[in-house]
Order: structure tokens, then sequence, then C-alpha cells
């Protein structure tokens, strides 16, 4: 009977095997932007399984026989988008009842068949951040998505060990403010101290799992906001923290210190006025770039220079769509804006990809063109920073997603007559209920 | 489409006053004001293009433009023109027309968005023809600065389409101390909305499509006979209503959805008025009777969120509005939280990387937009004797990395800031 068992479980993993080896695909003649590394301009990359095995000057790459060629003469490869904070997938987080929910996940709200995912892949993002919105201190649990073809949300998790991978998203400034709002703050100062307490509260949870130790008798009863926060204090789940003003953005600072979680910056409008302090601390950002100052009060001060400034300082940037604050199909442009307002273009396509897979605790799988890593990459039809530059091809894991030669996946990329079956635009990452807010 | 009768409305001095010493004091007053705002003030400039988009043929390689007294005075090859002495020289890789914003609510709508700054909707009625932009437009806000600094000299402002008559849009310059100063066209459309942005709720009207039609076309006809007799006290309604039924002002109507294209078309044909399409997102699907009735779009900005009503629009629809021979041009459009306001050389951008040549796409935000709002006779391309307004580039314009290193209105160069 062993035997026979033996020899299904040996059948199973050959049938896995195979199933994932698939065949070896070579891309050659490319221009490759493999961003650990410099340009290369002839090059060669193959991939197998899902994985890149292997990369370089076309002279030196062996391509094993049997091999797929594809001719890729014309064309620029680099890896596919890292987007550190999206709303794409329709989800919401937190409800209005409470400012502060960590139990609440944007897991259980996201529609996988949304055509805001087929468009992210169309923009060439290949990795998301989905996050809940900022109208709260905290709206709940975030999540890292591969943009793989799929059906529902399962099909796009990424997993470390048995956990789901994802961070928590926090707020500051005016977003989760609510003048006569219940029991949401009314005053900055009332932000930092409810955040506070509730880091308190998890603290004294942990410490009573800490000495239960293996008796279980002496768990603490079960609290899913205390054990999300939990994660948080034991540095396996990051904070992802919106914040604008300069003095939000030292009060994140400050409450990063207190408690030692790990954070990203979001947004970051006023980082060109703090940015050495930025840098100091060592805290990544995550910025955005929008087409005119305002819109809110509290970003009248936002400059195109944030990533330069951030830059000179030697702080950690990375970039972010915020769909549908900008869209996922161009976010590329991101990066080509902030090089026209002086960012180095290195470091700008360093953020696109790689910051961002180090903001998602992502970077030994994703984040460059390097052996064993994820076969996650596009295919361009020109320099990325170019606006004349189309995405042809979206690859991940060794799969196409996005094909422009495709007349569906050309509709997404373009627009048009059913291009959008989206049940609800979510025009803001804020969703709160006043809008614009007080400075 | 008739700019002389657009001009009719006008602030035109009067020609019959005499003028006194004091308002030739007050007027030389005012200039200097305007003048000590200026980067720098030079009466006459030339300037080096290695090329230059004039908009009338093709570009030229290694051209002048020469300025003086806030025109025009010659264009041509390095070779064909001598600089007189005493010009400032400036030069730029690329020399365009001033940029035009064919559609905005920049001015009316501050960046602040707060209530303060937001005086492009009035919501107490849907039919306000009588409300003029240059009441509310503020030549000091900063989106204002802001859109100068990428070229953009000319903006087409005004209320919001976001009511089925939300009141009337200006044309105006980019510059200048006062409204006064900056207005170029006092009244140059009334702004209709047909679809879900301007239906109501709550029992109020109108609450379908059916009844905005039937609202408009009830306007139209009240107006028909305003002024027949005249004992007929005035209304600043129905009078705007008048004018546009006598062909003095077109109505701007905002329609996405296709079938609201198509009332547009339907109402124009039934009171023989003039039109000039917005937004348009569903333009593509009715080509031919937009290009049968003759009137031209103001496309939606091409990074627009698709949505609702907006769910099928394309960055091609520019491009398929060109080939079937419609006038088009670009617009930052509106937006009620981030971005404040979109910048139409971004918008130009994303048509020529999607569809249109290089120069039909400049002429979304030059020449054909100045066509549409009736202006073409003084901005829109570089041709001697008109407004010397112009805009400089490190680079192609449309390269997301290139920047905006001038701007110049009526021979003034307003900004130098590299953007």
């Amino acid at each position: 009977m062993k035997k026979v068992i033996a020899g299904i479980l040996a059948l199973l993993a050959f049938c896995g095997i195979s199933s994932a080896q698939e065949s070896t695909v070579a891309f050659v003649n490319a221009r490759i932007i493999p961003i650990i590394g410099v340009p290369i301009e002839n090059g060669t990359l193959v991939l197998r399984g899902g994985k890149i095995t292997a990369v370089g000057d076309s002279r030196n790459v062996q391509i094993p026989s049997g091999s797929i060629k594809i001719d890729a003469k014309g064309r620029t490869i680099m890896p596919g988008l890292v987007d550190s904070h999206s709303h794409i997938g329709e989800g919401a987080g937190a409800d209005g009842s409470s400012p502060i929910q960590p139990d609440v996940r944007i897991l259980d709200a996201i529609n996988a068949r949304s055509s805001s995912i087929q468009r992210a892949q169309s923009g060439g993002i290949t990795t998301v951040n989905v996050m809940p919105g900022s109208g709260h201190l905290d709206s709940g649990q975030t999540l890292y998505l591969k943009l793989r073809d799929g059906n529902i949300i399962d099909d796009l998790l990424i997993y470390d060990g048995n956990r789901i991978a994802g961070g928590i998203k926090f707020a500051n400034g005016t977003n989760s403010i609510r003048q006569g709002g219940g029991n949401f703050p009314g005053t900055r100062a009332k932000s930092v101290s409810l955040v506070r307490e509730q880091f308190i509260k998890a603290q004294e949870y942990r410490e009573k799992l800490f000495k239960a130790g293996d008796d279980k008798s002496k768990f603490p009863a079960r609290d899913l906001a205390m054990e999300s926060l939990v994660e948080v204090l034991d540095k396996k789940r990051v904070v992802h923290f919106h914040t604008h003003r300069h003095d939000d953005i030292l009060s994140v600072l400050r409450l990063q210190k207190e408690f030692g979680f790990r954070v990203v910056l979001h947004h970051v409008s006023e980082a060109w006025k703090v940015a050495d302090e930025i840098a100091k601390a060592g805290v990544p950002s995550s910025i955005i770039m929008i087409d005119s100052p305002g819109g809110k009060l509290e970003t009248m001060d936002v400059s195109m220079t944030n990533g330069a400034a951030l830059e000179k300082a030697g702080a950690f940037v990375g970039f972010h769509t915020d769909d549908s604050i900008t869209d996922s199909r161009w976010f590329l442009r991101s990066a080509a804006m902030a090089v026209r307002f002086g960012m180095s273009r290195e470091k700008a396509l360093y953020g696109m990809t790689m910051a961002n897979a180090k903001m998602l605790d992502l970077d030994s799988r994703i984040g460059s063109l390097e052996v064993g890593k994820d076969a996650d990459f596009v295919i361009l039809s020109g320099d990325p920073l170019s606006v004349y530059t189309h995405i042809l091809e979206t690859w991940v894991e060794g799969k196409k997603v996005f094909d422009r030669s495709d007349p569906k996946d050309y509709l997404i990329a373009v627009g048009g007559y059913g291009a959008t079956n989206d049940r609800s635009v979510h025009i803001d990452c804020f969703d709160g209920d006043i809008e614009g807010g007080q400075r | 489409m008739n700019n002389e009768k657009l001009i009719v409305n006008s602030f035109k001095p009067r020609t019959n006053a005499k003028l006194s010493v004091k308002h030739i004091a007050v007027c030389l007053l005012t200039l200097l004001t305007i003048h000590f705002s200026l980067l720098t003030v030079f009466p006459q400039i030339a300037i080096k293009g290695e090329t230059v988009w004039t908009m009338n043929g093709d570009a030229i390689k290694n051209g002048v433009v020469l300025i003086n007294n806030g025109k025009i005075e010659s264009v041509g090859a390095a070779t064909a023109i001598v600089i007189p002495s005493g010009y400032k020289i400036l030069s730029a890789k690329v020399v365009t027309p001033g940029l035009i914003d064919a559609h905005t609510v920049v001015g009316l709508a501050g960046y602040l968005n707060q209530p303060h700054d937001q005086m492009q909707l009035e919501t107490s009625s849907p039919i306000q023809p009588e409300l003029r932009a240059f009441d509310a437009y503020d030549p000091d806000e900063k989106l204002v600065e802001w859109l100068r600094g990428f070229g953009v000299t000319t903006i087409h402002t005004g209320h919001a389409p976001a009511a089925l008559v939300s009141g009337q849009t200006m044309i105006a310059k980019t510059f200048g101390k006062t409204v006064d100063d900056a207005v170029f066209v006092p009244t140059a459309m009334i702004a209709v909305t047909l679809g879900d942005a301007a239906l109501m709720q709550g029992g109020k009207s109108p609450g379908t499509r059916a009844k905005q039609a039937s609202m408009l076309r009830a306007e139209l006809i009240k107006a028909s006979a305003y002024g027949a007799k005249p004992d007929v006290p005035r209304d600043l309604k129905t009078e705007m209503f008048a004018k546009v039924l006598k062909r003095e002002i077109p109505l701007l109507i905002t329609a996405h959805r296709s079938q609201d294209i198509i009332t547009a078309l339907r109402i124009a044909k039934e009171f023989n008025i003039r039109i000039v399409l917005d937004g348009a997102s569903e333009a593509h699907l009715v080509l031919n009777e937009i290009k049968s009735s003759g009137f031209p779009v103001i496309v939606h900005s091409t990074m627009a969120r698709a949505g609702g009503e907006t769910e099928s629009l394309s960055l091609e629809t520019a491009s398929k509005l060109k080939a079937a021979g419609i006038t088009v041009a670009l617009q930052s459009g509106y937006e009620t939280y981030v971005p404040k306001t979109r910048v139409v050389l971004f918008e130009a951008a994303m048509v020529a990387a999607n569809g249109l040549s290089f120069r039909d796409a400049l002429a979304t935000i030059t020449i054909d937009a100045a066509k549409i709002l009736g202006i073409d006779n003084r901005v829109g391309s570089i041709a001697v004797g008109k407004d010397a307004d112009l805009a400089m580039f490190d680079g192609d314009p449309f390269e997301f990395t290139s920047h905006c290193i001038g701007t110049i209105v009526n021979g003034n160069l307003v900004s130098d800031a590299k953007r």
C-alpha cells in the first residue's frame, strides 16, 4: 500500500514539474534594462518555468537547444512595473463605524474580474499593492497581487510561506479627520493619540501572547484587530502611511520611532520640505506625479520636484499610481515626469520597479531582471520614458497577460466601446465624507 | 464659425468717446503696473528656433520670429531674416504658437478646491445662461499661472459642464492683472450639458435625458418671440437664448453618450443654431452624423477617467474625428478633485502617440482650437500681424522629458521657468 501511495505521489510530483516547466523561451536582440546592472544594447533574456534562467549580452548568453527563440530587435525589455499604491479591483476596506479597523482585509472585497485590473496589465504593471482608502486612520489590511490572468482573487495572491502577502494602510492629515464625526478624530493631535492608544493595546496583547508561550489555555481571546497590529509590531506587516503635509510626515516618523514598525510614506506631497529628515530616518517614500497642484488644501504645496529632492537627499524613492487618481495604463509617465523635474533617469526607473519591490518585501522575487527571479517583464516599442513608446506585451511568471496586437487587449489599452465593465469607478483614494478638507 | 459675430459682445473701446488726459494717465499707469509684474519687458524680441512650427505649411528649420509691439512682425528662415539691432534675442529648440486650451474652468475654479475658489457652478437653478464668466474669473489664480508655465497662452474657460445650462464661457489670455487685461472674448459660448452630469435628483428637473431636451427646447422657443414687442421688459436669461437664435453665440454642448450627441445635433437643426460639441466620449460611434452636421468637436481630455457616461472614451477619438474630416480641438476639461486641472500640452502629447501626426496633434491645441473658438484671425499660428503668443521648448514639446522654457503672451515674456 505504501508503495502505491509513494508511486502516486511521485507521479503527482512529476506532473507538477512538467506542467510548470513548459518550454524555454528566449528573447534575443533586445535592448534590456535589467535595473540591477547597466542597460544591455543587444541582450538576451531566457525564461523557463516562470523564472528567469539567463539574462545578459547576446554574445555571452547560451540559449538551451530546443528553446523558442523570439526576435525582439528594436524592442526594449524591462522588469514588470511594481505599483506600490493602487485602488484597482473596486474594493473598499473599513466602514464608517470607527477610525481604526486593522481587522478589515481588502482581500475580502476585490473583484478579480474588474477591467481596472486588465488596464493595469496593459500599463505594464505586474505586481501591485491594492489598498483600502485614506478616510480612516487605519482602513485595513492591504494586499500584494501578481497580475496573473485570474478568475478569482486567489489566483492573484502572493504567499510568504502560509501567509498571504500584504501590508496595512494608515493615514494622517485631513482625510481621516471628521468634524463632529463621532469617534473619528477632530484634530491632528487626536489622530496621533488614537493611533498610539491602539498600538499600546497591541503591545499589551503581544505581551500576553509572549507570556503564554506554548500554553494555549493562557492565550488572550482572539482579536482580529490586535492580531493584525501584532504582525505590524513584529515587522511582518509593513505600514503604508498616506501622508501629505510636512508636519504629518514628521508625525509618521515619530510614531515609527516609538513603536518600531516598518513603514512606507505614501504621496508625501511636501517631501521637498523635509527630504533630509526622511532620508535620515531611513524610511522609503512612494510618490505620485499629479498634473497640477492642489485639489485639496493639504496638497497645495505639492511639488513636481519631490522625486528629485528625495533623491538628492539620499532618500529611497518609489512611485505609485493611486489608480484611479492616475491611470495604471500610463504609469511609466510618472517616472518620465519625475525626470522632467530633475530626478535621474536611473533612480526614476529603479523607482518604478526595484524600489517598490523592496517596499513590498518582494525584492528577492521581482523588481529586476536577474537569474532566479520571477519572469515578470514588459516589452516596449521604445524608450520607457518616451510618450511615443507603447507597451507591447506584459508577462507575469513566464506567461503573457497583455498583448497589444490582440484586439481585445488593444481595446483595454486604448479605450473605446466595451473597454470597461467596472461596476463602480473609484475616483479617489479618499473614502471619507469631506472632500477637500482643511489644511 | 463667424468670428465677427463672436467679437460683437467684446469690450471694445468706445471709439466715439474722446480720450481725456485723465483717461490717458490712467491707461499709462495701468500699463506700467502690468509691466512691472512681467519678468522683463522687451518691446522687441527675436526668437530663434531650430524648428519653428508656424502651423502654416511646413515647419521652418532654423527659423526666426520677430516680435514688435505685441504682434508678430515677421517669421521665416534665419537666412532670410535680418534681426534688427536692439531686439532681445531668445533661443529654443522648438517654437510653437502659444497653446490654446479649448475648454477649461480654470480661473473660475481654483486649485484649493474650497467653496471660496469654486465659482464654476451655481446650483440654484438648472438654467442660468445669464451668468457671465468674466464676473467670476480670477486672472491671478495659481492654476492660470500653472498652465502659462507650460506654454498655454489662451484659455476658453467658464461655467462648468455640470448643469443643463450652467452659464457663459469666455476666452482669456493667460496673463493680465485684472480680468479686463486678460479677457479676449467676454462671452464666447453658453455652456449646455446633456446627460448624466446635468441630471438632478429628488424630483427636481431635469431628472431625465428627455426632460433635458424638452427644457432646452422650451427656452429656445420662448426666446424666439423675445424682442418682437417693444414693451416687453428685459430678461437676462431669454436675452442670451435670443442671441443664440440669432447665431451670435454658439451653444457649447457637452454630451458624452452617443444619444446625447445626436440629441444635440437634433436641437441644433430644429432651431438652426450654431453649436460646438464638447466632451463627446462616444463621438467615435457617430462620426458620420457629426461630420454631416458640420459642427466641430472639443474632445475630452485624453487622459480623462473612463467611467459612467465616459466609459467608452478612447485615446484615439481625436484621431478618428480628424480622419473623418471633423475639426477637432483638445481640452484640459473639468476636474472636481485631483488633478484640479490637466494641461493640454500633455493631453495633445497622448494623441500624438495614439494616431495623430505631430502636426495634427499640435493643431488640436493651436490653430484648430483657434478656429473652433473663432479667434484664428488673432492667435493659433505664427503669422505676420497676429498676436505675439508663443511657446518655446528645449526638445520635442510632446516628450514627457522635454521642458517648456518660455511663454510669450502679447509679445511679453511671461514665463521663463523651465517646466
